[in-house]
Parts: C-alpha cells; sequence; structure tokens
C-alpha cells in the first residue's frame, strides 16, 4: 500500500519489530521500548496486542509496564520536560524549581497541560551535577535554572511562537 | 547429604538444602508464615518470601532470615524465639494491618483468615505506625469471586497458582512500591478476563481478599417464599468435606446428616447430584461410542468441569468441537427437576428454584450462562453456594449438625450408583464412564470396577485399556496447566487419545475452590479421595446404567441417550471467547 | 578488519600509537613523549558538558579550523569527562597540555585565532585557581590528589575510536590473559589484587568470579551493571561514554576466566549518550574479531548484547536486575540462590559494575601487586565520586581508597561553595548516611564508612552546607526509597511509607518525642526485615542523622523550628528593627500580607504568609530574618 515507513501502520510496524528479533518473550522491555517509541505512550490497547503476539498473559504486561516508570500508559505533550531529582539538585534547589515550573506550566508532576504541550516529570541524576538544579525537555538539558526568568526562558523554547506565556510573577529567584 | 544444626538450641540432623522452616518443623517449633505455600502435589511453590513473618534470627548473620526460604547448612545456629525475631515477626503483621481494613467482624473471611489468626497468635494488641491505607474498588463483576483487594497482603499466592498451576495468567502484581496490589490485566473487572472461575486462587488466599459471591442470602429468600418449590441437590464432594466445617475429621462421610440438615432447613426437595451423574454417564458414553461408530473427532474430553469448560473457550478456541457436550451433572439435575420431575407430580417449573450445593466457585458461573436453561426464565439451576457457605448456613441456622440423625436423599432424583460418587476426584468421571462403555461394547459384565491407573494425585495419568477389540488410550489429568499441556499435545498430534477426563482443580472436586480451606494441607484432600472411594465401594450398585430410577427416566421420558429430547435437555454449546 | 591473532592486535597498536604520540603524559599506562604535530582538541564529550552545549562548539571549531585552512594540522576530538565538569564544557589542546574551561560557541573564533594562528593562550579561557587567583593552563588543584585508574582513558582517547582505545594498551590485557594465563591464574591474580566490587556491596570480585566458575553448568553468563541508579551519582556513564572498551574488555576477560561465552550489559534507557558509545564500541570490536567466535585466533568465544532497564532503580540490585533482563518485573528474590549459582535463566552469573570491570585490564597488566598497594588494608585501590552538592568543583574525582573527604572536599572539591561552611556529607546516596564534621578526617574505605554509619555505596558524595535541613534530606532520601521500593515485602513496602510519614509529621512541625523513638525503633526493624539491599539500607539516611543530628531532629519536635529554615511550615519570617520601611517587600509579597507606612519598620502577618522567602530576599537591609 504505502511505502513511507511513517505512514505504516503502527501496529504493522510493531509486528515487523518484534518479527525481526530472536527472541521474543525474553525481550519483552526492549519489545516495550519500541511500542513506547512508535505510539509515544502504552495504551491498553497496545499491551494486549503485544500479548497475543508473543502469547503472554496480558496481566503479564500490564504487570511488567506499571512497574517501570520509564513506561507510560497516558499519552504524553509534545514536549516532555522533566526536572532533576537528583541529590545534587536537591540540594541545590530542585524542589524550588520543580515547583516552579509546575505553577509557569500549570500543572502538577506527571501531568500533562491540556493544550498537549507539555508533560512534566522528573528524573533522577542526569549526571549534569555541576550544572545543579537542571531541568531537560525532550532530552536537552537546561542547567543552573536559579530564577523564573531563566525558567520561563527554557521553556520559551519549546512554545510556538507569539503564544503568551502563561507564567506570572516576577523575576526574582525561586 | 545430611547435615547438622541447632534451633533454640535443639541440636538436630536434617538434609542439607532443607529450609529452615521445615527444619523446625521437625521438632515441632512452629514458625508463622502467610505468603509461603509449597504445594508439591500440585506444584504449587509460592517462596517469593514477601511476608516476612516468619524471620528468625540466625547466628552470624546481619539481618534476619525468612525461615521460609532460607536453606540449612552445617552448623547453623537458629533462634526462632528471641525478642529480636519476635518483634520483627510482630511488626509485619502490624505493618500489614496498618494498610488493611480493620473490619474483621464482617468479614467474610472472620475465623477463617490466616492473617487474623496471626495477629492472635502474634498478640498484636495497637497498630504501632499507622498511616495512609489504600483504597480499592470492590470487584463484584463477576457471578462467581468478589475481589476485595483492600485486605489484599501481596502474599502473590493467586498470581502463582494462577500462573503457574492454572496457566490462566489472569493476576499480575501491579504498580510499585506502596500502591503495589495484585490486579487483571488493565484493572479489568474480573468477569472480562479470560478467568475460569475455577476458584483456586480463592482456596489459597490467606485472607479476605478473595472470596466466593456469597449467594447464602438468596437460598433464605427462597426458602421463605411460601410460592417457591425449592429443590436442593448436592455434588459427591461436599459430602466428604462439609463435616470440616463442624470439626469432624477430614474425609469423614456426612451424606445422612446433610441430608437431614437440608430438610431441617426447609428445603422441599433433597435431591442427589450424582443421580445427574449417572444421567452424565449415560449421554457421554453414548456420544463416545457414537463417535467411535461414526468417525467422529477424537479424543472426547470430558465437559463437566465448567472451569475447565471456560478455559477451553478462551485459550484454544479451535477445539471447540472435541469436548463432550454434556452438561454438567447438577445442570442435568436442575433441567430434570424442572422437567421430568416437575411434570410427573405436576408442579410448574416456573416455581421451581433449584440450588445447587457444590465444592465449585466456578458452577455459580456456570449457572447463569444463557444457554444453560430451557429458556430465557427457566434456567436449570438457580443459585450455587458452595460447601463453606452451606455451613455457615447451618451455623446460621443454629443446627446441630453433628448430632442429626441420618436421612435419605428424596426419590426420584436421589438414587445414585458408585460410578457417579467418584465424580468427585480425580479419574472418577472416567472411571465411571468406562465401567459402563466396556459393558455396553463388550455386553459382558466388568468384574473389576476399580481403574487403579486413573486414581491418584498425579497430574498427568495415562491408562491404555483394552475393551473388545479396541485398545482406548485415556488420559485424566487435574489442574488447568495440565490440561494445558495435554491439549497442546493434541494440537501438535504428539499425543493420540481416545478419551480424556480434566478437572480444573487439582485433586478434582474434592479440591474445589468451595470447599473448606485446606490451609495448605493436601493432607486433607487425600482424605477426601478416600472418602470418595469407600462410598463408592458401600454402594450395592456401581454403574451408572444400573441405575433403576436412571434407567426409568430413559424409560419414561428421556428415550434414546444421546437422542433428541436428551439433547435438547441435556446437552449444550460452547462459545469462543478472547484470551486476556 | 578480524584481528586473527596477538601479532595482528599488536601490529595495529603500532600502527595506532601515532594517535596518541601528541597527548598528555599523564596517562598511568603509556609514557609517550609529546610531540609536534598534528595538533588535537579533546573536546569533553561527558554528560556534563554535552548539556551545556560542547557537541555544538566541537561542530563549530571544526568549521571554523576548515575556513582558516587549519584543518589538516588541527583535529577535533570527542571525548569522555575530564573530572572537572564544574568548569565545564572543556577542551584539552595537545601537545600544548593546555585546558580552556567554561568555554561557549562564542569562544570558537578566538580559540582558532588566538591559539592556532597567533600561537598564544587564550588567557580568559584559563581555569583561575581560587587560593592563589593564578590562572593555570594545567595541572590544577583539581587534579593533585587522584590517582586516575578506572578513569585512565576517559578525556585522554576518542571512545568512539577502537584504534585509540588499542594504542592506549586496550586488548593487551586480554591477549595476555588468553595466551598466557590459565583461568584459575586469572581468578588468583584478581584474587590476590584485592579488588571489591565497586558497586556498593564491595563482595571481593576475585572470589566472585570463582564461584561463579565453579560446578557443572552448560552456560554461564557475564552481566555488566551499568544501572546506576544512585540519584546524585554519574561514575559509571562517565566510564561508558569515556572509555567504553575499557569495561568490553573486563568482560571478555571475566567470560574466558569463568567459562561464560555471553555477556549482557544492563543499562538505564536514561543514558543515550552511553549507549550510543557502547553500541559503536560494541560493532567495533566485532568488527575487529574482539567479540564473536575464536578471538584472537584462540578457543574462547564471546559475544555482548547490551538491555535497557526502563526506570527502576530496584533494578541495580542483582537479582532484580536478571529478573528485569528475563523481561519481568524487576523485583528482587531471596539469596541464596545467589546469581553466581542460579542467575539468568537459571545459570551461573556473574554480576559486576561497571566501576569494577574498568579496573580489571590494569590489574591483568600491571600486575596485582602494584594494584594491592594503593589503598588500604581491607580495600585495594582507587575509587571514583561523584562529588557534587554544595561544593565548589563539582565533578568525577578518582582517589586512592583511604583519602579522607577532608582531601576530597577541601583539596580536590575546592571547598564549599559561596563560602558556607560545611554540615555534612552524603556517601551511599539512598542507601548511605549523612557524615558530619568530625569525621571529615576518616580515610575513607568500605569498612570506615560502614562503621560511621553510611556506605560507599556506588560513590555518590554529596556535600551539604548549613542551609540544608537534614531531618529534610533524611525525607528526600525516603521519598526515594518510597518511590523506588519494588513492592514486594512487608517491611519495605509499607515501612518506609511509614517511616516516610513519620518524617514528613516532623518536618511539618506536628511530630512527637514518640514520633522519633517510633522512627528509630521501625528503621531498625526495617534493616531487619527487608527482603533486598534496598529496604535494609533505606533506613540508613534516618538513622544517620538522627545519630548525628538528632539536635536537629529535636528542634523540629520541641521547639517546632527548622534551624536550617528549608521546612516550611515550620519557617516564620520576622521583619527586624534594621528594617529601614524602603516598603520593597510589600511590592514583591505574593500574600500581600506585609504592612507598615514608609520609613516605618514593617511587620508581617504571619497567619497569611506563604512563606516563600521572597521577602526576605529582596530586603536590601538584611531586615528580614527567618527561624
Ligand atoms: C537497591 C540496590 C541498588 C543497586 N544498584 C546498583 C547499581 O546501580 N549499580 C551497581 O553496579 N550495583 C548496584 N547494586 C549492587 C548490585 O546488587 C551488585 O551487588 C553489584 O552490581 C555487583 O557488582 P560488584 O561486585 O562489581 O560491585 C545495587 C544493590 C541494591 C540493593
Ligand atoms: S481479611 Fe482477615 S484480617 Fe482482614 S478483615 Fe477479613 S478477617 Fe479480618
Ligand atoms: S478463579 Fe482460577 S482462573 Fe480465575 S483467577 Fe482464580 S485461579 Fe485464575
Ligand atoms: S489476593 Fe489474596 S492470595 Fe492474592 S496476593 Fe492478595 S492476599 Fe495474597
Ligand atoms: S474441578 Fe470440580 S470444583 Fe473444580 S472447577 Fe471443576 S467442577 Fe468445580
Ligand atoms: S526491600 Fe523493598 S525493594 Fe527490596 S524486595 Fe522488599 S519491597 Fe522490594
Ligand atoms: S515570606 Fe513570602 S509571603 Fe511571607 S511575608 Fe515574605 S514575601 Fe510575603
Ligand atoms: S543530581 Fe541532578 S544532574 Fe545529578
Ligand atoms: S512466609 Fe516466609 S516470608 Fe512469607
Ligand atoms: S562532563 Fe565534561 S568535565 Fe565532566
Amino acid at each position: 500500500m504505502c511505502n513511507n515507513p511513517l505512514l505504516k501502520d503502527p501496529y504493522q510496524q510493531l509486528d515487523d519489530y518484534i518479527d525481526s528479533i530472536p527472541y521474543k518473550k525474553e525481550n519483552l522491555i526492549l519489545i516495550l521500548h519500541r511500542a513506547q517509541e512508535i505510539f509515544g505512550y502504552l495504551p491498553d490497547k497496545v499491551q494486549w496486542h503485544i500479548a497475543q503476539k508473543l502469547d503472554l498473559p496480558s496481566a503479564k504486561i500490564y504487570g511488567v509496564v506499571s512497574f517501570y516508570s520509564f513506561f507510560t500508559m497516558k499519552p504524553r505533550g509534545k514536549h516532555v520536560a522533566n526536572v532533576c531529582m537528583g541529590t545534587a539538585c536537591f540540594v541545590r534547589g530542585s524542589e524550588k524549581l520543580q515547583k516552579e515550573v509546575e505553577s509557569q506550566l500549570g500543572i502538577k508532576t506527571g501531568q500533562t497541560t491540556e493544550d498537549q504541550l507539555f508533560s512534566l516529570d522528573s528524573v533522577r541524576c542526569i549526571g549534569a551535577c555541576g550544572l545543579a538544579p537542571v531541568m531537560t525537555v525532550d532530552g536537552k538539558v537546561h542547567g543552573r535554572l536559579e530564577t523564573t526568568a531563566d525558567i520561563k526562558q527554557a521553556l520559551a523554547k519549546y512554545r510556538p511562537e507569539g503564544t503568551p506565556e502563561e507564567a506570572k510573577g516576577s523575576n526574582s529567584n525561586i | 547429604m545430611d547435615i547438622q544444626l541447632k534451633i533454640n538450641d535443639i541440636p538436630l540432623t536434617v538434609p542439607a538444602g532443607m529450609s529452615i522452616l521445615d527444619a523446625a518443623r521437625t521438632i515441632n517449633i512452629d514458625i508463622p508464615t502467610l505468603c509461603y505455600l509449597n504445594l508439591h502435589e500440585m506444584r504449587l511453590n509460592n517462596h517469593i518470601a514477601s511476608c516476612r513473618v516468619c524471620v528468625v534470627e540466625v547466628e552470624g548473620r546481619r539481618n534476619l532470615a525468612p525461615a521460609c526460604s532460607t536453606p540449612v547448612f552445617d552448623g547453623m545456629v537458629v533462634k526462632t524465639d528471641t525478642q529480636r525475631a519476635v518483634l520483627g515477626r510482630r511488626t509485619m503483621v502490624e505493618l500489614l494491618l496498618s494498610d488493611h481494613p480493620k473490619s474483621c467482624l464482617t468479614c467474610p473471611k472472620n475465623l477463617d483468615c490466616d492473617l487474623q489468626a496471626l495477629a492472635a497468635d502474634l498478640g498484636v494488641r495497637n497498630i504501632t505506625y499507622e498511616g495512609e491505607e489504600s483504597e480499592f474498588a470492590i470487584d463484584k463483576s463477576s457471578l462467581a469471586i468478589i475481589r476485595d483487594p483492600n485486605k489484599c497482603i501481596r502474599c502473590r499466592r493467586c498470581e502463582t497458582m494462577c500462573n503457574d498451576v492454572q496457566t490462566v495468567g489472569v493476576y499480575s502484581a501491579v504498580g510499585r512500591g506502596f500502591e503495589t496490589v495484585v490486579k487483571t490485566a488493565f484493572d479489568l473487572p474480573l468477569h472480562d478476563t479470560s478467568c475460569t472461575f475455577c476458584g483456586q486462587c480463592v482456596a489459597v488466599c490467606p485472607t479476605g481478599a478473595l472470596m466466593e459471591l456469597d449467594q447464602v442470602d438468596k437460598v433464605w429468600k427462597a426458602l421463605n417464599d411460601p410460592t417457591r418449590y425449592v429443590v436442593v441437590e448436592t455434588a459427591p464432594a461436599v459430602r466428604v468435606a462439609l463435616g470440616e466445617g463442624f470439626g469432624l475429621e477430614p474425609g469423614t462421610i456426612v451424606t445422612g446428616k446433610m441430608v437431614a440438615a437440608l430438610r431441617r432447613l426447609g428445603f422441599d426437595r433433597v435431591f442427589d447430584t450424582e443421580f445427574g451423574a449417572d444421567v452424565t454417564i449415560m449421554e457421554e458414553a453414548t456420544e463416545l461410542i457414537h463417535r467411535i461408530e461414526h468417525g467422529g473427532r477424537l479424543p472426547i474430553l470430558t465437559s463437566c468441569c465448567p472451569a475447565w469448560v471456560k478455559f477451553f473457550e478462551h485459550q484454544f478456541p479451535d477445539l471447540l468441537d472435541i469436548p463432550s457436550t454434556c452438561k454438567s451433572p447438577h445442570q442435568m439435575l436442575g433441567v430434570l427437576s424442572k422437567s421430568y420431575y416437575a411434570e410427573t407430580y405436576g408442579i410448574d417449573p416456573q416455581k421451581i428454584t433449584v440450588v445447587s450445593i457444590m465444592p465449585c466457585i466456578a458452577k455459580k458461573y456456570e449457572a447463569a450462562r444463557p444457554e444453560l436453561g430451557q429458556d430465557p426464565v427457566t434456567p436449570d439451576v438457580d443459585i450455587v453456594i458452595t460447601t463453606r457457605e452451606l455451613s455457615r448456613m447451618l451455623r446460621e441456622a443454629g443446627i446441630h449438625f453433628d448430632h442429626l440423625k441420618e436421612e435419605d436423599f428424596d426419590h426420584p432424583l436421589g438414587e445414585s450408583t458408585g460410578a457417579a460418587v467418584v465424580f468427585g476426584t480425580t479419574g472418577g468421571v472416567i472411571e465411571a464412564a468406562l465401567r459402563t462403555a466396556y459393558e455396553w461394547l463388550t455386553g459382558k459384565p466388568l468384574e473389576n470396577v476399580e481403574f487403579e491407573p486413573l486414581r491418584g494425585m498425579d497430574g498427568i495419568k495415562e491408562a491404555v485399556i483394552p475393551i473388545g477389540k479396541r485398545d482406548f488410550r485415556i488420559a485424566v489429568t487435574h489442574g488447568l496447566g495440565n490440561a494445558r499441556t495435554i491439549l497442546e499435545k493434541i494440537q501438535s498430534g504428539e499425543s493420540h487419545y481416545d478419551a480424556i477426563e480434566i478437572m480444573a482443580c487439582p485433586g478434582g472436586c474434592i479440591g474445589g475452590g468451595g470447599q473448606p480451606y485446606h490451609h495448605g494441607n493436601l493432607e486433607i484432600l487425600e482424605a477426601r479421595a478416600n472418602a470418595i472411594y469407600q462410598e463408592d465401594r458401600s454402594k450395592p450398585l456401581r454403574k451408572s446404567h444400573e441405575n433403576p430410577a436412571v434407567l426409568k427416566l430413559y424409560r419414561d421420558y428421556i428415550g434414546e441417550p444421546y437422542g433428541e429430547k436428551a439433547h435438547r435437555l441435556l446437552h449444550t454449546s460452547f462459545t469462543k471467547r478472547p484470551k486476556i | 578488519m578480524k584481528l586473527k591473532d596477538t601479532g595482528e592486535l599488536n601490529e595495529l597498536k603500532g600502527q595506532s600509537l601515532a594517535l596518541l604520540k601528541n597527548r598528555r603524559i599523564s596517562s598511568p599506562l603509556t609514557t609517550l613523549e609529546a610531540l609536534g604535530k598534528p595538533r588535537h582538541i579533546m573536546v569533553c564529550g561527558g554528560t556534563g558538558c554535552h548539556a551545556s552545549d560542547s557537541p555544538e562548539i566541537a561542530a563549530l571549531l571544526k568549521e571554523e579550523l576548515n575556513q582558516r585552512g587549519l584543518s589538516d594540522q588541527v583535529e577535533v576530538l570527542q571525548t569522555g569527562c575530564f573530572g572537572f565538569c564544574e568548569k565545564g564544557p572543556i577542551l584539552e589542546i595537545h601537545p600544548d597540555n593546555i585546558m580552556y574551561v567554561q568555554v561557549s560557541t562564542t569562544d570558537v573564533a578566538d580559540i582558532v585565532e588566538e591559539h592556532f594562528i597567533q600561537g598564544k593562550q587564550v588567557e580568559r579561557l584559563l581555569y583561575v585557581d581560587p587560593s592563589s587567583e593564578q590562572r593555570l593552563a594545567s595541572d590544577f588543584p583539581f587534579y593533585h590528589s587522584q590517582l586516575r585508574i578506572a578513569l585512565r582513558n576517559c578525556s585522554y582517547i576518542a571512545p568512539e575510536d577502537i584504534r585509540e582505545y588499542i594504542a592506549a594498551d586496550g586488548y593487551q590485557a586480554l591477549a595476555k590473559v588468553l595466551f598466557n594465563m590459565s583461568p584459575a591464574s586469572v581468578i588468583e591474580e584478581i584474587k590476590k589484587s584485592g579488588l571489591r566490587g565497586r558497586g556498593g556491596g564491595g563482595f571481593p570480585t576475585g572470589v566472585k568470579w570463582e564461584l561463579t566458575g565453579q560446578g557443572e553448568a552448560t552456560q554461564r553468563y557475564i552481566i555488566c551493571n551499568a544501572d546506576e541508579g544512585d540519584p546524585g551519582a554519574f561514575m559509571d556513564r562517565s566510564i561508558l561514554e569515556g572509555d567504553p572498551h575499557s569495561v568490553l574488555e573486563a568482560m571478555l576477560i571475566a567470560g574466558s576466566a569463568i567459562g561464560a561465552t555471553h555477556g549482557f550489559i544492563y543499562i538505564r534507557a536514561e543514558y543515550p549518550l552511553a549507549i550510543h558509545r557502547l553500541e559503536i564500541s560494541i560493532n567495533q570490536a566485532r568488527e575487529y574479531g574482539l567479540l564473536g567466535e575464536k578471538i584472537l585466533g584462540s578457543d574462547f568465544s564471546f559475544d555482548v548484547d547490551i538491555k535497557y532497564g526502563a526506570g527502576a532503580f530496584v533494578c541495580g540490585e542483582e537479582t532484580a536486575l536478571i529478573h528485569s533482563i528475563e523481561g519481568a518485573r524487576g523485583e528482587p528474590s531471596v539469596k541464596p540462590p545467589f546469581p553466581a549459582q542460579e542467575g539468568l535463566w537459571g545459570k551461573p552469573t556473574c554480576v559486576n559494575n561497571v566501576e569494577t570491570f574498568a579496573n580489571i585490564p590494569p590489574i591483568i597488566l600491571r600486575g596485582s601487586d602494584w594494584f594491592a598497594g594503593i589503598g588500604t588494608e581491607k580495600s585495594k585501590g582507587t575509587k571514583v565520586f561523584a562529588l557534587a552538592g554544595k561544593v565548589n568543583n563539582v565533578g568525577l574525582v578518582e582517589v586512592p581508597m583511604g583519602t579522607t573527604l577532608r582531601q576530597i572536599i577541601f583539596d580536590i572539591g575546592g571547598g564549599i561553595k559561596n563560602h558556607k561552611s560545611f554540615k555534612a556529607a552524603q556517601t551511599g546516596g539512598p542507601s548511605g548516611g549523612c557524615i558530619p564534621t568530625k569525621y571529615l578526617d576518616t580515610p575513607i574505605d568500605y569498612e570506615s564508612l560502614i562503621s560511621i554509619g553510611s556506605m560507599m555505596g556506588s560513590g555518590g558524595l554529596i556535600v551539604m552546607d548549613d542551609s540544608d535541613c537534614m531531618v529534610n534530606i533524611a525525607k528526600f532520601f525516603l521519598e526515594f526509597t518510597v518511590d523506588e521500593s519494588c513492592g514486594r515485602c512487608t517491611a519495605c513496602r509499607v515501612g518506609t511509607k511509614r517511616l516516610h510519614e513519620i518524617l514528613t509529621k516532623i518536618t511539618e512541625g506536628k511530630g512527637t518525642l514518640d514520633d522519633l523513638d517510633s522512627l528509630e525503633q521501625l528503621s531498625k526493624i526495617i534493616k531487619d526485615t527487608s527482603l533486598c539491599g534496598l529496604g535494609q539500607s533505606a533506613p540508613n539516611p534516618i538513622l544517620s542523622t538522627i545519630e548525628y543530628f538528632k539536635d536537629e531532629y529535636l528542634a523540629h519536635i520541641v521547639d517546632k523550628s527548622c534551624p536550617a529554615g528549608v521546612c516550611k511550615s515550620l519557617v516564620k519570617y520576622k521583619i527586624t528593627d534594621k528594617c529601614k520601611g524602603c516598603t520593597l517587600c510589600t511590592k514583591h509579597c505574593p500574600a500581600n500580607c506585609i504592612s507598615g507606612s514608609v520609613k516605618e519598620p514593617h511587620v508581617i502577618d504571619e497567619e497569611r504568609c506563604l512563606k516563600c522567602g521572597v521577602c526576605m530576599e529582596k530586603c536590601r537591609f538584611g531586615a528580614i530574618v527567618h527561624h
């Protein structure tokens, strides 16, 4: 039908991938990683599909998906922001950073903004402790986020141009 | 190799590799357990060491050791009764209770609960560390099992049972940390999963987190409704287990007392599911012979276990045409009560309520299957209660069970043979069928009616039985995991059989999910099985086709076994279901 | 190009030496003379510098050099972490031996112009030593007390080129093991070296190898534990990013010593750069026949696969890790059986940490005596620490065992940030404890850390100053363990939750002295009864802070105050008589709860105060205090 791999039916993509690897049940976690890449998240339907394909009980898949924090069963925003909650960042004020990002995005950690632009989560040390406190957005590290303005600036890069920032408050230290 | 160790200063010699728990038990020192469950015969070994209520002190070890899963070694010095160990154990129970409803008084598991017993034994008097409690919705979706995850202690016995023994895979631990709990896939209501309702998870759950759907009140209601004609029937496995609920030795046969008790409760007629079992044999043996003579598909698989039926509907939808189409015995008895009996005695079938007392939880679900009735308003069986529910009901009614005088079942649906009795244990259905098929096929009387190779607790039993010119390849299996093994061999063409008996519960119905709890002691199942065989031997008639009441039924009402009317009343059909 | 024997390996090494001949001579393993051209710009490609745009800097450098027609004389290479992450992005120019720090994309043109065309140092990019206030081009005090064994090649070679590793004696230890040593003598050598597991437990590595090699087995496995879950540690990833082949070589050595033919590297999915470099290395090693069948013409075959974690700290625990590789929930299981007896797919399995492995090739090449000569009596060799927190030089440091905390924090780390005073050092991450000032001079090794209530752990070392509240730190770690507990066993699933609840109560000023007793009692019981190391060590942050900072707990409980001013519910803001009535604070207060007229002392309405602290930060007269 269509040769563009980007337009290929995602389930077909996933099946092709599963068919291409030697051990299947043993590679469940790898398969889930791939599925999350394809679908963006792992809804019940995708998990069920994998269960059928690998001939595993769905409950087992669900148990695994719900165990690992990397896997998400909810759709994510276009951009995923992760505030580092590692120890080094914590002692350098990541709690305040987290609160400020939450307030600028108007969501709590673990949630996605209504416009589906941002999801906010936390990570534990990304190895950039020298830049603490840090936040990553779509994998890109933003370090030394010490003032509301720093954060505003970091997030602005991901907002479509011309959107008003939801942030309020003064340009103060957080 | 034997090793020497000391437990509480007592020297002992035990085989290497034994756990501290088992070693201590050899010298009559008990260590409490909650999660640990080793049902060797069932191939269930839950030793995930999660509850930590079995911790003991081991000299030279930094922390306490879980006795259930720590092997002994030579020179080991164990203390089970130090303050440190006792405090550790008690604290584990306190922690469990800190995230547990304190509602024993209204809990269906009250006085039969391992957690409750442990709290009493360990002297838990207050809960030192209180805090947030989990809140889960109670799953009442199914017609058989109620799941109350609030009472779950995460021992994971159910998960091990359903995954390793039954291979249904309904449950998994879900989530992480404090939120971890055993759930179904995607938290679906149990009703929407591939659960077979075998109830084995209920049988091993130490708390009230998994319970049968309690239908006692429905029975009381029917009994108190003067417009209802309430008929009760009891399965073979009930009479060898009910006594346990009243402190009698496992394996005590209480048929007569049970009948008397049921009459006291006010049932209008007390019938015997064994009559239905004899009818089942008439049908199934005929069906087998029919398949052989007409080149039908073999092997024939028994279909009297509703959990097994649901299992193959979900797991092997391509094999839907090989199980026997016979309804299960209690359904047959139900439909006969509402047809043959009703017509014979001029009772309006709409006014009859059939109550089945079963060792089984799946039969609650089975009775509600829409195809199992003459029409949508006339189900074959109206209410199913388990052995456990019956004993609660009798206590509620204040009946002193052990003082009752024995009484007999009502006629005609109370007549039965030894063949029907053995239905209650693994191997029994096939044995009963063989007793009849042999005589029908050879025209000769069968001298030795006891088929030893088909008896016992082995997971898969096989035998070749010569009948006339033909060798019959028979297999008997119990436990759904064993059933899966056999079905896969059939699918792959590796094995060929003529007939296979499959029972979902390890041990067959004597080990059913609705029986009094065995609390991990499988000797109880053996005692029940022995009682079944004893009951069989005590019967004057031991072959279904010799049951005069059954013969009369066919003569007067059904006509030919496996004939047109038989099909309408006594046979059923199966449905493909998705695998979740 | 498959290397068929050691001869070919050595030939390749000979050819590749040219790549390194201009590098600094600091590697403990080579003694090359620094020689003329071509010059190399080694741009730090470690995570820290990566985060502050080092890849862009490298690309711009290449472009600029190209434009200036210098690309054949100056080569730009990306390395692993230099360790001095505080001053990243870092680049070092060879053979000039000059390091530039905190370089930004806008400095690129100047570097090319001044350094390469005009031939002089770019003064403003040199490191300023805070004590002497001098600009230094190399040999910073940061490196003085360090000894780099595990990190020997990090920042020294370009990790994406196997030839550089081979030139730096790479795969020589493997060749030695395959052709000149028996498996038993390899194990003996590792045992004699005294190397202990760097993943936290400190189990003697040689003994573990021996146990895994024992008995009959149809298959055995080697697993490299690169899960690095300690939330403040980045040693393992730095090694994998900076010197991935050293880990592969060590896994091969372990495989040949215990009779395994397959290895797995279990790595966090959150480490994309390390994964990328590992993939490159594995492919290169396969290409050169250093992984695969009949390695270097010997009878030994071995291959390595990468397995990905998916965000679960507990998967660092070896049995959980194994279950995770098997595609299950990463829940630990009871030991025994140990992985060495029954591990991956039921087969004997040797699990070692990345840093443990990185020490193996030098031990084989230089001998166990050399290694055993470093460190303390029971802890040999060096340890890499991820030094972070309130310290001036955040970075990766590798020091001999027995170095004191004072040396690490003050000599290498340059002391406490912003001239505050040291309060505690946290080692061992969520399993460890907080070490107070009085133990600053304790030589650190596995035993000494345990004796002062902490742990070596994997090497996270977080420095805290007097603005850190120790109760809050304990709460932070407990939050982590509650989050990361696998939920299997009662002690940890419910117990750590209860600990966290009690701590929360205390930080909210609702705690009682009974709570403090409960906290201690429950902590001890959880340590005693938990199934795995996570639960067994989760209470350590509480027990150590209660032991050394009990007064802070008491302040929270009895005085209802947080001495560090961190616990919001307990902090009260007050305007003192230093107030000049400038009204600045009123303008910034989000709660509008400061009142007072101009030039009059102001007052805060405590009821409405949100405790955000803005007023205190804004006040120019230091008139606002909290207590
Ligand atoms: C909760 C927990 C987390 C752990 N995390 C890690 C880890 O991230 N990396 C690691 O190498 N070892 C970790 N370990 C230790 C491993 O279980 C294991 O002991 C180690 O990988 C063995 O390697 P070694 O002997 O080389 O240290 C952890 C242990 C526990 C109990
Ligand atoms: S499950 Fe047991 S302990 Fe819990 S409420 Fe019921 S009887 Fe009580
Ligand atoms: S009733 Fe049987 S099939 Fe259903 S969950 Fe329980 S064990 Fe599994
Ligand atoms: S439901 Fe019952 S058997 Fe299953 S884990 Fe919970 S307490 Fe154990
Ligand atoms: S074996 Fe018997 S008790 Fe068990 S599910 Fe089947 S019919 Fe019910
Ligand atoms: S101690 Fe914690 S992490 Fe370890 S098994 Fe128990 S619940 Fe899981
Ligand atoms: S701490 Fe914040 S809310 Fe309180 S007075 Fe100061 S500025 Fe206002
Ligand atoms: S703790 Fe945040 S990057 Fe290390
Ligand atoms: S019975 Fe031993 S840990 Fe549960
Ligand atoms: S990452 Fe560049 S110096 Fe550490």
